[in-house]
């Protein structure tokens, strides 16, 4: 990628996000902490990969980017214009929404099933593009569907008479159809089978290339991120802890709930590394405690500071960040 | 030595409204005592299939059409359904994959595994608890005595399996059936769960058959690695020399298309084509022919054996890499 020119507007820009979700429960009233404090920026064709463990919060924090869930507190821009406050009811219907576009976990799912493949790329088209006539609208379809290798003749069909791998390019042709700046992909290819992810992949990497379009690749499969994205950021209940190219935080992971996440990945050629190895259980989003680092418990490094001081997100290199008091050198 | 389980000549069929599905054909492969085999293969492939055939559990439309499954001499396919149930669950146990639906809702974790030892070794109600205690503990639940009383529904996943774990492993069994114990599970609990299954195998010395569609966990547990293709076995070797070495066409391009196996994108490479449909009355003797490369004449002439290439390493192919 070539370098970025400081100027450049990013794509996105989201500072201090906040989301809580109220539970009631037993006549009381707790609050979970699915986002707290979190800050992302997405350059212009940008891949940057959000990685966590189930509970960390990845998924909401998608959601708030993608004005699909309200933010509590927190500033959300896209290319510079301010969407934080813009309700989500309104979000849909602004110029602002086709700048970003989800694409969801399962194809099968996430297309209704009474559209045929034309009408479900040619919707969002319709409503933020608005097509001057009916030839219009229909080449944009086609060149949607060509785009992502589906081919013409599926226009007509039906989700169920497509199999995995096609529907999961109906998809992401549904979301490159308006021509966004930025996909937010939500684990696109944890629902399909293994031969039909690397086709997904290969087709999320050349989409970046031929159309500049930025990427928001949420996983929990590391691999995946690890080759797909430039830079990745590793979430932890509700908080980012790590962020930096995706390259060096996979070599050289800083902060030690990364380090564990990464020594646990399966690597083909070798052996697993019991050392290292994360067991019990995270603590709870409810109402934690806000003196504590939400890793402490679990942590092979914690000191007792760590249990009244919460950590900052703090710089430990050019681009990388550390949310811990004591790092991994 | 002697194996554990021998599965020799297993074809199952299924009979379903559009048609008979030959889900496996000729199937073929063992499990030796104090070792972890990988039976590895995308969807389709016929692993759960197999998985399940071993131990009876196939719905009513499987019928089995040929072979002999050995455990311990005894061919379980020609066991009498009592002595199947004896057999199950005391000496030959299975995880299945998602722990919460395995599991019974309405029943204390501590109940599901005093109801097995009571199946099996039934015993005085405090010694049975005990037992309940010890098994919860060797699969390092903390807490266990109050762990016990809990529901599923108030466990994590990866507390859930580790009490599927515990029922099988509960009337200490010989042989363990590990379906896809980790799909759905994080990474991390996966790897706390793995290496807890293998740690059975080197101090119990057990031997477990592990399902997987994840090549990188097989490489990193198993001894062995079968690899299944379209209801076949295509190859079969220690997991070092398969790595190394793929001789099977379609192991190679197994291993280039999935993320674990490569440094780079453009390094990944798709399988063209898809699986046949196994209705199929024209099947050729090798299914995954009409997609490879290396295809020849040859390539047409049934049926396909599995041949010895080296120790240990077999493959059915004409034109081995």
């Amino acid at each position: 990628m070539p370098a970025q020119a400081p100027l450049t507007t990013p794509v996105l820009e989201a500072a201090r996000l906040r989301k809580h979700f109220t539970i009631k429960h037993a006549g009381k009233t707790q609050h979970l902490h699915a986002v707290d404090d979190v800050s992302v920026v997405v350059r212009p064709g940008e891949a940057l990969g959000l990685v966590g463990e189930s509970g960390c919060g990845k998924s909401t924090l998608a959601r708030l980017l993608s004005r699909l869930l309200e933010i509590d507190t927190g500033s959300l821009t896209l290319e510079g214009v301010d969407v934080a406050g813009i309700p989500v009811g309104r979000f849909a219907s602004s110029p602002q929404r086709r700048l970003i576009q989800m694409v969801f976990q399962d194809p099968t799912e996430s297309l209704n099933p009474r559209f045929s493949i034309f009408d479900a790329i040619a919707d969002p088209v319709r409503m933020l593009v608005k097509p001057r006539s009916r030839a219009e609208l229909a080449r944009r379809v086609e060149a949607a569907a060509g785009q992502v290798g589906l081919a013409p003749e599926l226009l007509s069909r039906f989700p169920h008479q497509l199999s995995g791998g096609q529907k999961a390019r109906v998809g992401i042709a549904r979301a490159m159809a308006v021509e966004p700046k930025l996909l937010v992909l939500d684990e696109p290819t944890s629902a399909l089978d293994v031969s039909v992810q690397a086709t997904v992949l290969k087709l999320l990497a050349k989409l970046r290339r031929q159309a500049g379009v930025a990427l928001l690749f949420v996983s929990h499969d590391l691999n995946v991120v690890r080759l797909l994205c430039d830079r990745v950021a590793v979430m932890y209940l509700g908080k980012i802890v790590e962020t930096g190219p995706a390259r060096e935080v996979f070599a050289v992971p800083r902060h030690p709930y990364t380090q564990a996440l990464i020594s646990a990945i399966p690597k083909i050629g070798k052996r697993p590394a019991t050392a290292g190895r994360l067991d019990g259980e995270p603590r709870s989003p409810i109402d934690p405690d806000p003196r504590a680092c939400r890793f402490h418990g679990r942590c092979p490094r914690q000191q007792d500071i760590c249990a009244i001081d919460p950590p900052e997100l703090r710089a430990v290199g050019p681009g990388r960040e550390v949310r811990c008091h004591f790092p991994v050198e | 030595m002697t194996a554990l389980l021998s599965v020799d000549n297993l074809s199952v069929e299924f009979r379903t409204r559009s048609g008979t599905v030959r889900a496996l054909e000729r199937v073929e492969f063992e499990v030796r005592p104090g070792e972890m085999v990988g039976i590895v293969g995308e969807s389709g492939s016929g692993k759960s299939v197999t998985a399940y055939a071993i131990l009876g559990l196939l719905d009513a439309a499987a019928r089995v059409t040929s072979g002999s499954i050995l455990f311990e001499g005894r061919d379980l396919l020609r066991l009498k359904r009592a002595a199947l149930d004896e057999i199950r669950g005391r000496d030959a146990a299975i995880v299945f994959q998602n722990p919460r639906t395995a599991l019974n809702p309405i029943r204390s974790v501590g109940r599901q595994i005093a109801d097995v030892l009571a199946r099996h070794a039934p015993d005085a109600p405090d010694r049975i608890r005990a037992k309940v205690l010890d098994a919860l503990r060797s699969v390092r639940i903390p807490d266990p005595e109050r762990r016990a009383l809990a529901y599923p529904f108030e466990l994590s996943g990866g507390m859930c399996q580790r009490v599927g774990i515990a029922i099988a492993l509960s009337c200490a069994p010989r042989l363990l059936i590990a379906d896809e114990p980790t799909t759905g599970l994080d990474v991390t609990t996966q790897a706390v769960i793995m290496d807890l299954i293998r740690d059975m195998v080197a101090s119990r010395g057990i031997g477990v058959a592990l399902i997987t569609h994840d090549l990188a966990l097989a490489s990193q547990y198993c001894d062995r690695i079968v690899v299944m293709h379209a209801g076949h076995v295509v190859e079969t070797a220690p997991v070092a020399a398969l790595f190394a070495h793929a001789r099977h066409p379609y192991t190679a391009k197994l291993l280039s298309s999935v993320p674990s196996s490569v440094d780079s994108i453009e390094e990944l490479s798709p399988i063209e084509g898809n699986l046949p449909d196994l209705r199929r009355a024209d099947l050729p003797p090798c299914r995954f022919s009409e997609r490879c490369a290396r295809r020849q004449a040859v390539c047409e002439i049934g049926p396909l054996p599995l041949e010895a290439l080296g120790p240990d390493h077999l493959v059915a192919c004409r034109r081995v890499l």
